[in-house]
């Protein structure tokens, strides 16, 4: 159990490409911290730094009470998931486990206890004698776990461990994840580039864009009050839809007692009506140009009048709009989020 | 493909086993002629079918010899040319793997420059230095050697290149997990690394062990003491040694008991050997 | 060139792991190799009491010499033979093996293990087959009114070698022709017949282009054998005999410098060898780059 801080942390590569340039993190003992940002933005390399796979080039890195910028991997104590899952693919899955318990020295009773543990904790129990290759997606995803488990390490690290998981066993092993985070009360870094995972399993949420910290908060803080255009554009699905001042007030339908500064209008799709509400704060006129039922919901894609750029609204059921028909879009108030499209920061 | 072409088919098993019955042809006489006395090589053509002394002619060639024709006994050298062999292919794959170790897992300095000096080898092979290269054997008192007909060959470019080729394809994650459960360098290459090798380093075992066994010329320089004569460069002494016609039915059973180790070896392990071909030119 | 991602750090054990092969390496060829260099420019006296440096005198003398041009061409005609023999007898056995499905493998099985016979001993066994008095084929060509005698006559001897050579290296080509011919997508083939084209149009039209780099691959390599891995095929039959129609370049290089004890002119020969070696390799080398851009 341990408290990572991560101060003013940078990483140049011997080429001169920077891929982490500044960032500071306080993450608290049993804390899950989900690094979310597109590919390039740095999360990987910033979770490689902190397992000591990656050489860190500024900054300091505390685990626990010790600055282990200079400290191999092995002797962090932080346990790691692949991607890949990585496993020795000709050592069995109780060699696996058992692998870098024994380069520790641990005992051997000690070995197989924890060995036994774990795989009870996953369900990997009657594998234990096979190799890898002779295991499904799903088995090896725990056997990887597994492996980051027996340690009983300070904190686990996790790089995009589900990616490689089909659609179904991806939900379902999420869950397991934060079920067995939250039991063993280990702080845990993970990190994805698919949004709804991270809102799904953090405490909280560290959007990342360009080796910089783009944002920090709780999943539903950066859900309802997204600091950045960027965070705004990237939390959620379907994207926030941006509309510019400019042409809200040439149609003469910009929303009064908006923040100085704003030059842009977040609003998100399920925050759009076809009927007007009790406080409409904006009407917007335009065409229906795509239908798009989705089970429970639907997609109906809006192409504004005078204005190329599609809007995104998301209505419970099946609407009765056909394709090609006028509507008008409201939106109140509270649901629209001001942006400044120089700075990309929230005005408000 | 719905291919109808039954006269083609016929044509090309036709065509196969001629060319089977031509690669196989050489060796049959030769099996044959060892099964014969001395005597039916005098009444002029030999003949066809196996004869009844097979294992008369054998024990001659594998315990007596016959020193008069310029033939010791080949069971010492069928030691010889399985020491050699042994050491020839157990140490080029041993020093190419470290090498290979290095030069994918490590950076340092002049480490290009390492691997154009192992790229060398390739252009410089025995035949084009023979006189310099024994000179340095002699000065290095290594003539008469299990040490001398080996050591010089074990360097190997062949070899460093397939494992470094292999070493690329293994995931870097596969270190990188290694790293976090605590293995050092020389414990992630053995513990790792040569566990993941193993087919890799069978399939280069069973092209070297041929390449040693089957070495000619290097012997050749390098030993003058029948104690250290391999069975492939005896052979030659059997047949150009003496002043009459070479004895054929003890020559022939030496060249089947030359050439049969490697032939077994290859009939075997005939995927591995295949594998091993074909990635050594990649 | 690359290394991993992540690597090890030491100040010393890449150097140590890499030691015994450099060393090998260094005492064993590019020392010899240098010092092939350096005496292909020494001459001695005839009682090897003093050395004089010469230049490149001992090259001019060398490709003054009328033997060593005849085992220039002699090398020439040797390779090319055997190149050809080799290439077009596996080329042929590999396309009817490919078209085989149960037999393959074991029509594979019994055409690969000559490559596990050393070259001296197919030389062996080969010239016991045309032994003039007890030899198989001898008395098959005395039926057709052919002498045969590759002890007096040279092109006879040159056949034989030939044939020796060449029977061993057929395995070798086979192999890679059949890898070859199945790694080229069996769509291609299927496009083409619905197209219109025949057995053998398709080979000649599909096949044998998409072949291309293994042929120009084997041709190297064949040419890289006959040239220097056949030593013990013309050492333990013909010695570069009958009046020297068999003396090919290192045949050449070994009896003038190991048996005649001609230095100079010996490490001169070696440093020709050495460019021809270099500049095979170099082609290989280029070709396969090639070959994977491909």
């Amino acid at each position: 159990m341990a408290r990572i801080v991560m101060d003013d942390l940078h990483k140049v590569y011997p080429g001169g490409v920077k891929a982490v340039t500044g960032i500071s993190l306080d993450i608290a003992d049993g804390e899950m911290i989900v690094l979310v940002g597109p590919s390039g933005c740095g999360k990987s390399t910033l979770l490689r730094m902190v397992a000591g796979l990656e050489t860190i080039t500024g900054g300091t890195l505390t685990i626990g009470e010790r600055v282990v910028n200079q400290l191999e991997p092995a002797d962090r104590d932080i346990a790691m998931v692949f991607q890949n899952y990585a496993l020795y693919p000709h050592m069995t899955v109780y060699n696996n486990l058992a692998y870098g318990l024994r380069n520790k020295g641990v005992p051997k009773p000690e070995i197989d206890r924890r060995v036994q543990e774990a795989a009870g904790m996953l369900q990997i129990a009657d594998y234990l004698d096979r190799k890898p290759r002779a295991l499904s997606g799903g088995q090896r995803q725990r056997v990887a776990m597994g492996r980051a488990l027996v340690r009983e390490p300070a904190a686990f690290l996790f790089d995009e461990p589900l990616s490689n998981l089909d659609a179904k066993l991806r939900v379902q092993m999420r869950v397991e994840i934060r079920q067995l985070q939250k039991r063993l009360g280990t702080t845990s870094l993970y990190v994805t580039h698919d949004q709804l995972e991270a809102l799904t399993l953090a405490d909280r949420l560290v959007v990342l864009n360009g080796g910089q910290i783009e944002q920090v908060g709780t999943p539903m803080e950066l859900y309802r009050r997204p600091g950045t255009v960027f965070v705004a554009g990237f939390i959620g699905s379907p994207a926030m839809n941006m509309i510019d001042m400019a042409y809200l007030r040439d149609r003469g339908a910009a929303p009064p007692a908006l923040p100085a500064g704003t030059d842009l209008v977040g609003v998100r799709p399920d925050d759009l009506s076809l009927t007007p509400g009790e406080s409409p704060a904006m009407a917007l006129r335009g065409t229906v140009a795509l239908l798009e039922p989705a089970g429970a919901e639907s997609h109906i894609y809006v192409t504004l009048d005078g204005n190329a750029q599609p809007i995104t609204v998301r209505v419970p059921g099946l609407p009765e709009v056909a394709e090609g028909a006028a509507v008008v879009l409201h939106a109140p108030l509270e649901a629209l989020h001001p942006f400044n499209s120089a700075s990309g920061k929230r005005t408000g | 493909m719905v291919e109808n072409d039954r006269f083609g088919s016929l044509l090309a098993h036709l065509i196969l086993i001629l060319g089977v019955a031509a690669v196989v042809f050489p060796v049959y006489v030769a099996v044959i002629a060892s099964t014969h006395a001395p005597g039916t090589f005098l009444q002029g053509v030999m003949p066809l079918l196996p004869g009844s002394h097979a294992i008369e002619n054998y024990r001659t060639v594998i315990f007596e010899g016959r020193a008069q024709a310029g033939a010791p006994p080949i069971g010492l050298m069928l030691w010889n040319s399985f020491v050699m062999a042994m050491m020839i292919a157990v140490g080029k794959i041993a020093i190419s793997l470290l090498s290979a170790f290095a030069i994918v897992y490590f950076r340092f300095r002049f480490r290009i420059f390492f691997f154009w000096v192992i790229f060398l080898t390739l252009m410089l092979p025995v035949e084009v230095r023979i006189v310099p290269t024994y000179a340095v054997v002699a000065n290095l008192g290594l003539l008469n050697s299990y040490a001398g007909l080996s050591i010089p060959l074990i360097a190997s470019a062949t070899a460093t290149f397939l494992f470094r080729q292999f070493f690329m394809t293994v995931p870097e994650e596969m270190l990188e997990a290694a790293r976090v459960d605590g293995a050092g360098p020389m414990k992630f290459f053995k513990d790792i690394l040569l566990p993941l090798s193993i087919t890799n380093i069978a399939a280069m075992f069973v092209i070297m062990f041929i390449y040693g066994w089957n070495q000619y010329l290097w012997p050749l320089l390098v030993t003058n003491d029948e104690r250290y004569y391999t069975v492939v460069m005896g052979i030659q002494r059997m047949v150009t040694g003496g002043d009459s016609e070479p004895l054929w039915h003890l020559v022939m059973a030496t060249v089947v008991m030359a050439a049969l180790p490697p032939i077994l070896v290859i009939l075997f392990m005939q995927r591995l050997f295949v594998k091993g071909l074909v990635e050594t030119e990649k | 060139m690359q290394t991993k991602r992540m690597t090890f750090s030491s100040r010393w054990l890449p150097y140590a792991l890499l030691a015994p092969q450099v060393l090998i390496t260094v005492v064993f060829f590019i020392w010899p190799a240098s010092q092939a260099l350096w005496q292909s420019m020494l001459r001695q006296d005839a009682f090897g009491l003093r050395t004089t440096f010469v230049w490149f005198r001992n090259f001019e003398r060398l490709f003054d010499n009328p033997l060593y041009l005849a085992s220039m061409k002699t090398t020439a005609i040797f390779a090319i033979s055997t190149t050809l023999l080799a290439m077009s007898l596996s080329l042929l056995f590999a396309v009817m093996v490919n078209r085989m499905l149960r037999s393959r493998e074991w029509y594979t099985t019994f055409l690969v293990w000559p490559y596990a016979v050393a070259p001296a001993i197919a030389g062996v066994l080969w010239w016991f087959m045309f032994n003039t008095s007890v030899g198989i084929v001898p008395y098959m060509l005395e039926g057709f009114g052919y002498d045969w005698n590759h002890r007096l006559d040279g092109n006879d001897a040159m056949i034989l070698v030939v044939l020796a050579a060449a029977w061993k290296q057929i395995s070798y080509n086979f192999l890679f022709f059949l890898a070859g011919l199945q790694s080229i997508p069996q769509s291609l083939l299927e496009a083409a017949a619905i197209d219109g084209a025949g057995r053998t149009k398709r080979f000649w039209t599909i096949v044998f282009p998409l072949l291309s780099p293994t042929t120009f691959f084997l041709m190297v390599v064949n040419v890289v054998y006959a040239m220097f891995d056949t030593f013990g095929v013309i050492h333990a039959t013909t010695e570069g005999g009958p009046a020297q129609a068999t003396n090919i370049l290192v045949y050449n290089v070994f009896r003038d410098g190991f048996v005649n004890g001609n230095l100079g002119a010996s490490a001169a020969q070696s440093v020709v060898l050495m460019g021809i070696v270099v500049v095979l390799t170099v082609v290989q080398f280029r070709f396969i780059e090639r070959r994977v851009n491909y």
